[in-house]
C-alpha cells in the first residue's frame, strides 16, 4: 500500500502542497481532482522523488519511506508515472520510446511489445515514426504504453486523457480498467472528473494544496458541490 | 603541385582531421549530455601526452597505451565527479567557470610537475614506420588515424543508437526528469559520457603527438581550441558534425600550409567559427527541434 502522510512541497517560500494525506490501497484505482493548480502534479512528482517535500512530510509504500530515495530506485520498486505533458523522448522512434519503457527489464520484451501495440494500434502504424512529430493524442497514448512496459505495481497518471478525442478518452479509460483487473495500482489524476470517479474506487478532491473532501467515487459524484466545481452543473 | 604532392597534402590534412575529429567528439558529447563546454577537455588531451611519456618509460608500448587510455580515463571521470556534479542544479555559467578552473588547474599542475619545458614524446615504433602506398609516402599513423577516426566513429554511432546505455545517454541529453522516471539513473549515465570523452581523448593524443613529438604544459590549449570550433561547425551535439568539422578543419589547415599561408593555418579555424556562426548558428548539423509541446 501507498501511503501519503503529512505531505508538504514548498516551491521558493510558496507551499503548493499544504499536509496531505491518503492512501493508495493495492489493486485499487484512486483519483485525486482539483482545479488548476491544486497541487495534484506536484503529489505525484514527490512520490516519485522529483519534487522534494518539506521535512516532516511522509511516503511509504508498504511501510518503507521512499523520501530521499532517487527516483530510479522508487520506479524500480514498481512505481511508474506517465508524467504530464507526455513527456515523450522525441528523437526517438515509437518504439524506442516503448523500449525505453521497460529500461529496468532484462527479459524478453516481444510479448509486451505486442500487447501496448494490442491496446494502441495507431501506435503499431507509426511504430518506425519519430515520435517528436505524433500528434498530440499520439504521443499521449505513447506515454501511457511507455509507463505500462515497466509492469508497474502502482501506476500513476497525470491527466491521460488530456487532449484526447472523447472516444479515445474512452479507450483510455476502459484500458486502466483493464490494467487494474491485472491486479495494478492505479493512481489518476483527472480533469474529466466525470470519467474518472465513474473509475475509481476512491477519490480525493483537492484544492489549493488541501484535501477538502474525500469518498468512493460515486459518491463524490452525488456531492453537491463536486458537481458544482467539477463536473460542470448547477447546484439545484 | 604535382599530383603526388597534392595527394600528399590532402593525407596529411586527412589524418590531421582524424586527430580532430576524435577530440571534437569529446566536446560534443559532453555538450549534448550536461550542455556544457567542457573548457578542460583540451587539457585532459595534453595530460594523455604525459602519460604517455611516463608510460612508455617503464613498459613496451602494448602496456603503456592501455595504461594511458585508462588513466585518461580516470581523470576525465574524476573531473567531472570533484569539479562539475556538485553543480549539477547550479546555473550553467558556474559550471562553465569551473571548467575553465580545471582548464587552469590541469596547466598549471603540469608546470608544476613537468615543467613548462617541452618534452620528448615517445616514439612508437610501428607507428611512425615509413609507409609507401602508390606516390605517397608517410609514417603509417598517418595512413592509420583517419581509418582509426572512422572505425571509432563507426562503433560509437552504433553505441549510441543500438544498445541500451547509448538509449539512456540519448534520453538524459534530452529530459533529465523523464530519463530517471524510466530508471536510468543520471550520474552513471554523464560519468558514462565522459570516460567515452576521454577515451577518445586519449586515442587523439597518441596519434596527434606521435606526429608533433613534443608536450608542454599548453599542448591542448591550441587543439582544444580548434576542436571546440569543429564541433561548433558541426553543430554541436552532433557526432557527425564532429568528424566533418574536424575533418574540414586539418584539410582546412593543411591546405593553408602547403601553399605557404602557414602563418595563417591557425586563424582559419576562427575564420570557420565567424563563417559557420554568421551563415548557420547551429552548425551544420545543428539540433532541429522536433520537440511538440
Ligand atoms: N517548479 C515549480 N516552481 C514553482 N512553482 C511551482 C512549480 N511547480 C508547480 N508550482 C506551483 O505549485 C502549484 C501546484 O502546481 P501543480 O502542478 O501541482 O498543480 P496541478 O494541480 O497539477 O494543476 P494542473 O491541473 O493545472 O495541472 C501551482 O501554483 C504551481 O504554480
Ligand atoms: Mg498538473
Amino acid at each position: 500500500m501507498l501511503k501519503i502522510d503529512n505531505l508538504r512541497v514548498n516551491y521558493g517560500g510558496i507551499e503548493a502542497v499544504k499536509g496531505i494525506s491518503f492512501e493508495v490501497p493495492d489493486k485499487s484505482i484512486v483519483t485525486l481532482i482539483g482545479a488548476n493548480g491544486a497541487g495534484k502534479s506536484t503529489t505525484l512528482r514527490s512520490i516519485v522523488g522529483l519534487a522534494k517535500p518539506s521535512a516532516g512530510s511522509s511516503i511509504t509504500l508498504d511501510g518503507k519511506e521512499l523520501i530521499g530515495m532517487d527516483t530510479p530506485d522508487i520506479v524500480s520498486k514498481g512505481i511508474a508515472l506517465v508524467p504530464e505533458g507526455r513527456r515523450v523522448f522525441p528523437d526517438m522512434t515509437v518504439i524506442e520510446n516503448i523500449k525505453i519503457g521497460a529500461y529496468l527489464r532484462n527479459d524478453n520484451l516481444d510479448e509486451d511489445i505486442n500487447w501496448v501495440y494490442d491496446l494502441f494500434p495507431r501506435l503499431k502504424e507509426r511504430s518506425w515514426q519519430l515520435s517528436g512529430t505524433l500528434s498530440g493524442g499520439e504521443q499521449q497514448m505513447l506515454a501511457v504504453a511507455r509507463a505500462l512496459m515497466s509492469h508497474p505495481r502502482i501506476l500513476m497518471m497525470d491527466e491521460p486523457s488530456l487532449g484526447l478525442a472523447p472516444l479515445i478518452v474512452k479507450d483510455i479509460f476502459s484500458i486502466i480498467k483493464e490494467i487494474n483487473k491485472k491486479g495494478v495500482t492505479v493512481l489518476l489524476i483527472e480533469q474529466n472528473a466525470n470519467m474518472a470517479l465513474h473509475t475509481a474506487d476512491v477519490g480525493y478532491v483537492l484544492e489549493t494544496g488541501r484535501i477538502t473532501l474525500s469518498g468512493p467515487g460515486k459518491e463524490l459524484l452525488a456531492d453537491e458541490s463536486v458537481k458544482a466545481a467539477y463536473l460542470g452543473k448547477k447546484k439545484d | 603541385m604535382s599530383l603526388s604532392t597534392f595527394l600528399q597534402q590532402c593525407l596529411t590534412g586527412i589524418s590531421l582531421g582524424g586527430a580532430y575529429a576524435l577530440i571534437a567528439i569529446g566536446y560534443t558529447l559532453v555538450y549534448g549530455i550536461l550542455r556544457l563546454i567542457n573548457f578542460a577537455h583540451g587539457d585532459i588531451f595534453m595530460m594523455a601526452g604525459y602519460f604517455m611519456i611516463f608510460a612508455m618509460a617503464t613498459f613496451p608500448w602494448y602496456i603503456a597505451i592501455p595504461i594511458v587510455l585508462l588513466i585518461t580515463v580516470l581523470l576525465g571521470v574524476s573531473i567531472e565527479r570533484v569539479a562539475y556534479r556538485p553543480l549539477r542544479t547550479a546555473p550553467r555559467m558556474s559550471v562553465m567557470i569551473s571548467a575553465i578552473g580545471v582548464s587552469y588547474l590541469l596547466q598549471n599542475l603540469a608546470t608544476y610537475l613537468f615543467t613548462a619545458l617541452p618534452k620528448g614524446y615517445p616514439e612508437i615504433p610501428f607507428l611512425k614506420k615509413i609507409f609507401k602506398i602508390g606516390g605517397l609516402s608517410a609514417s603509417f599513423v598517418t595512413f592509420l588515424t583517419p581509418v582509426l577516426t572512422l572505425i571509432i566513429v563507426y562503433a560509437l554511432i552504433i553505441l549510441i543508437n543500438k544498445t541500451k546505455i547509448g538509449m539512456a545517454m540519448r534520453a538524459v541529453s534530452k529530459d533529465y526528469d523523464t530519463a530517471s522516471l524510466m530508471g536510468i539513473k543520471i550520474n552513471r549515465v554523464i560519468t558514462f559520457t565522459f570516460a567515452i570523452g576521454s577515451l577518445l581523448a586519449a586515442v587523439g593524443s597518441i596519434l596527434y603527438f606521435t606526429d608533433r613529438m613534443t608536450v608542454f604544459p599548453f599542448s591542448g590549449s591550441l587543439p582544444g581550441l580548434k576542436c571546440f570550433v569543429a564541433a561548433v561547425f558541426g553543430g554541436i551535439g552532433s557526432i557527425p558534425g564532429a568528424v566533418i568539422g574536424g575533418f574540414i578543419l586539418g584539410l582546412g589547415e593543411t591546405a593553408l600550409v602547403a601553399m605557404g599561408y602557414s602563418t595563417f593555418s591557425d586563424a582559419f579555424t576562427f575564420v570557420l567559427l565567424i563563417v559557420i556562426l554568421l551563415i548557420k548558428p547551429t552548425g551544420l548539423f545543428g539540433e532541429k527541434t522536433t520537440d511538440k509541446v
